[in-house]
């Protein structure tokens, strides 16, 4: 595998570089740390919205030229915003990256903001909240975040608050962009068919003369222990029922992690290293045997996220018709019980190790999912944190997951929601 | 890496029918299998619609060699996946795995390709996981909207006309025995093309296949030609009320040209720059970005074998439902009336040339293209002919080719969104 860069520039911008020579192309990631997990009630949404406002130009790329620059090489485009991050990339034909370091240099600070199309954007993530408000799991999932996180921002969607996306103003948007947009709150990642010392260099040329900033250095919401367990009810239309139950978990850098991702494997198969999602099929998991062949469900899926802060793993099912979603939760319950009161097999253990390795090498296939691994890794913990991953799986044991099994997987640890259909009652 | 053509793609055709495909790439240690069969809902009726999306879903349901439980454990204790789904003109399949595990991941499809059992307890059990997701498309503003354009789109026994899943009604009424009938008069080695890509020379991943498919038999069944399809000549349109919902889905369009028409890439060009170039070309900028009335707005043109729908979709809020259709409808007036300027196709043709490598990055991105040459005869060079092609396209055949497909005041419209706001003084279709 290759090996990685990772170099400051004298104002503060991390920057980490990885040559891959496997195709004539590359990826440019600009990652800020600032995302939903920094937002208060009242501007909740910002970090999404600000992110779109860094579409609509500056003086000079002005609105539908840097697109279209990078469209005419061939190249993708896009922006992403989450928990912990904002982040911006492009992957082009390799003799073309300049481009986008170009671009993200210049609207590190040069974003317009300008009020009418502030207004205009308005309006398209409120479209885009109320598309999300159709699907019943996007309803669902905001409630039980809501009940597991009282205090600590991770409880609210990084979509934001209806009320915030009315009433927050241009100037709210311009100040978070100010505050957080800057070299030192930022990791640049790039990765593809390039000569790392040539592409040191061209970092330098675009960033080198933006000064730092200071962030602001507001204590840290911590989210108080847990003592019991919490229900959700919620009610909507459509036929369909659906479960979801999660359990406070900690972060990234914890020790605790790696047997939790074994464990998650275990439970619900393994997850995709890749972009958005895959990996592939989970029907040898426990609780796929346990739910959907006993036909109390249609789907289970699990998500255990690596996050700065502590954060939560998640079990959703879709009930079956005719099934309830208090008999899925039993046979749930049954389930976590058992990894709770018997480690899992060397078995299961050599399965989850060898899921995870051939995940690993389907995400090595892209550069612009290379990058994003390097880039997210620094962001909640550092991104040998990436390189190590399958080193520190290897090392997990049975006893190991037992224990993280009865730690996390309390049932006072956990938030409980149903989603069921009005038009059962 | 070059763009994949006739010196490294290595094509043999089995005894029995198959093609054979197979690109080497050994910057990573994985390879993926993908391929499809010569039947799909193409050859089911109406009455039936579902029941070739059933049987490849019920595949790997059970073979006489591994049970349900087995087939997955054996992939997935490998770290590999697998998957089979019905589609018009064929049934598709795609597995990915370490190159180590091809024999076992070949082993494994052709298994429940060849053998598929039909446990009853497990078609019962299958029956019960699509119902339940037809009843969650039914509260699916995307998919219904999606749905009902095809349903409009194309008439009555048409196979693009009818859902691919089937319904409610039909789901429940097809029998075990109907698909072990459909499964043995439409699955065979005939027309089955396979595509291997990844760590794994091309000469072996020819005789791994052969290993595992070479001894099938089987011959080929015709099929009666699609039916005409006629292009609207008025607005054909149908409000779906999804109540309880905040958005509204817009699918909007014509059935299109097929992959194998002659200026199928002027189509490709052609909608570029309406939906694609950029943030979604010129309705992502009007639509999305000047107006503010959608969170998303594009276009596709889909091809396939038969006139695939080429559409616009957009997802809006009711309230400002007609101020976008009316916005879309002047980008398609705009599109058929004049010619595109020559930087503006100049930027299209660019993306669509300059973004070959960034397609080609991944050995699914490889195994798609080959998939595509083969399956629509374009020729093993027609990739490296595909900047040429694209480059020659003039404004008059852009032009030409909207005035052709596309038309502001005929086309077909399905919304699915909140009864209240939208659903008032819309007309039915009858």
């Amino acid at each position: 595998m290759s090996t990685t860069i990772k170099t400051t520039l004298d104002n503060g911008l991390t920057v980490l570089l990885r040559d891959v020579h496997t195709a004539p192309v590359a990826s440019f990631w600009v990652w800020y740390r600032v995302g939903s997990g920094k937002e208060h009630v009242g501007i909740t949404g910002i970090s999404h919205w600000v992110e779109h406002m860094l579409f609509k130009g500056t003086p000079r790329w002005p609105k539908g030229t840097a697109d279209k620059a990078i469209s005419r090489e061939g190249g993708m485009w896009n922006g992403a915003t989450w928990y912990d991050f904002t982040t911006y990339y492009a992957t082009l034909p390799a003799e073309k990256i300049e481009l986008e370091l170009e671009i993200e240099a210049d609207r590190m600070t040069g974003a317009l903001f300008e009020p009418k199309e502030v207004e205009a954007e308005r309006t398209v993530i409120i479209s885009e909240r109320q598309g999300a408000e159709n699907d019943p799991l996007f309803l669902l999932s905001e409630e039980v975040m809501g009940a597991a996180f009282r205090v600590h921002p991770y409880g609210h969607e990084t979509l934001g608050h209806m009320c915030d996306l009315q009433g927050m103003t241009r100037d709210d948007l311009y100040r978070h962009y100010r505050t957080y947009y800057v070299p030192n709150n930022a990791v640049a990642v790039a990765v593809g068919d390039f000569e790392p010392e040539r592409m040191l260099e061209l970092i330098r040329k675009h960033f080198g003369s933006i000064p730092a900033g200071e962030l602001p250095n507001a204590p840290h919401p911590t989210e108080p222990p847990q003592r019991g367990e919490r229900r959700v009810m919620l009610e909507g239309e459509g036929n369909t029922a659906y479960l979801t139950v999660v359990f406070h978990t900690p972060p990234a850098t914890h020790p605790d992690f790696h047997p939790l991702v074994v464990l998650d494997t275990v439970l619900t198969g393994a997850s995709g290293m890749t972009l958005f999602g895959g990996g592939g099929t989970n029907k040898s998991s426990r609780l796929y045997r346990a739910l959907v062949d006993t036909e109390l469900a249609t789907q289970v899926s699990g998500s255990l996220v690596p996050t700065v802060d502590p954060f939560v793993y998640s079990i959703t099912a879709t009930v079956r018709a005719e099934h309830t979603p208090a008999e899925v939760e039993e046979r749930l319950r049954e389930e976590l019980e058992k990894a709770r009161s018997e480690p899992i097999t060397e078995e299961e253990l050599n399965k989850a190790i060898k899921q995870a390795k051939a995940q690993f090498a389907y995400s090595s296939e892209s550069v612009t999912g290379q990058a994003f691994w390097l880039g997210w890794s620094e962001i909640f913990a550092e991104y040998t944190w990436f390189e190590q991953y399958l080193d520190r799986l290897s090392a997990v044991t049975p006893e190991d997951v037992l224990r993280v099994a009865q730690e996390y997987l309390r049932r006072s640890n956990s938030t409980v929601g149903w989603y069921v259909p009005r038009n059962e009652h | 890496m070059s763009i994949p053509g006739p010196d490294d793609i290595l094509r043999e055709v089995l005894p029995n029918g198959i093609v054979v495909l197979a690109r080497e790439n050994h910057d990573s240690p994985s390879v993926v299998v993908s391929g499809y069969l010569a039947v799909g809902s193409y050859d089911e009726t109406d009455e039936q619609a579902g029941l070739a999306a059933f049987t490849a879903s019920a595949l790997p349901r059970g073979t006489t060699r591994r049970t349900f439980d087995e087939i997955y454990e054996e992939v997935e204790s490998v770290g590999a996946s697998f998957g089979i789904s019905a589609g018009v003109h064929h049934t598709g399949f795609g597995a990915k795995s370490l190159a180590e595990d091809l024999p076992l991941i070949l082993d494994v499809l052709s298994d429940v390709l060849r053998h598929p059992t039909f446990p009853p307890q497990e078609v019962e059990k299958l029956r019960g996981e699509i119902l339940t997701d037809l009843e969650e498309r039914e509260h699916d503003t995307r998919r219904m909207a999606a749905l009902t354009f095809r349903e409009l789109a194309y008439p009555e026994g048409h196979p693009y006309g009818r859902s691919l899943i089937g319904y409610p009604e039909t789901i429940s009424a097809i029998r075990r025995d109907d698909l072990v009938a459909f499964y043995e008069h439409g699955f065979g080695p005939r027309g089955m093309v396979i595509a291997v890509v990844g760590a794994v020379e091309p000469d072996r991943a020819v005789e791994q296949v052969e290993a595992a498919f070479g001894d099938w038999e089987g011959s080929m069944f015709s099929r009666e030609p699609l039916p005409p399809v006629s292009r609207p000549t008025t607005i054909r349109q149908k409000f779906v009320p999804i109540p309880g919902k905040t958005q509204s889905d817009i699918v909007l369009g014509v059935p299109g040209p097929a992959r194998t028409d002659p200026a199928f890439l002027d189509a490709v060009v052609c909608n570029t720059i309406l939906g694609v170039f950029g943030m979604m070309g010129r309705l992502g900028e009007k639509v999305r970005d000047e107006q503010g009335l959608a969170y998303y707005s594009y276009s596709r043109v889909e091809g396939g074998h038969g006139p695939g729908p080429w559409t616009v979709i957009a997802g809006v809020n009711p309230s400002n439902l007609e101020r976008a259709l009316e916005s879309i409808r002047a980008e398609i007036r705009r599109i058929c009336q004049e010619p595109v300027p020559e930087p503006e196709l100049a930027d299209s043709q660019a993306f669509l040339v300059g973004s070959l490598p960034l397609r080609l990055e991944t050995n699914e991105g490889v195994a798609r293209a080959i998939l595509e040459m083969e399956q629509y005869d374009l020729g093993l060079d027609y990739l490296q002919r595909y900047a040429d092609l694209i480059r020659e396209i003039t404004p008059e055949r852009v032009l030409a080719t909207a005035q052709r497909w596309l038309d502001p005041d005929a086309y077909v419209l399905a919304i699915a969104g909140p009864p209240e706001e939208a659903g008032s003084g819309r007309q039915e279709a009858g």
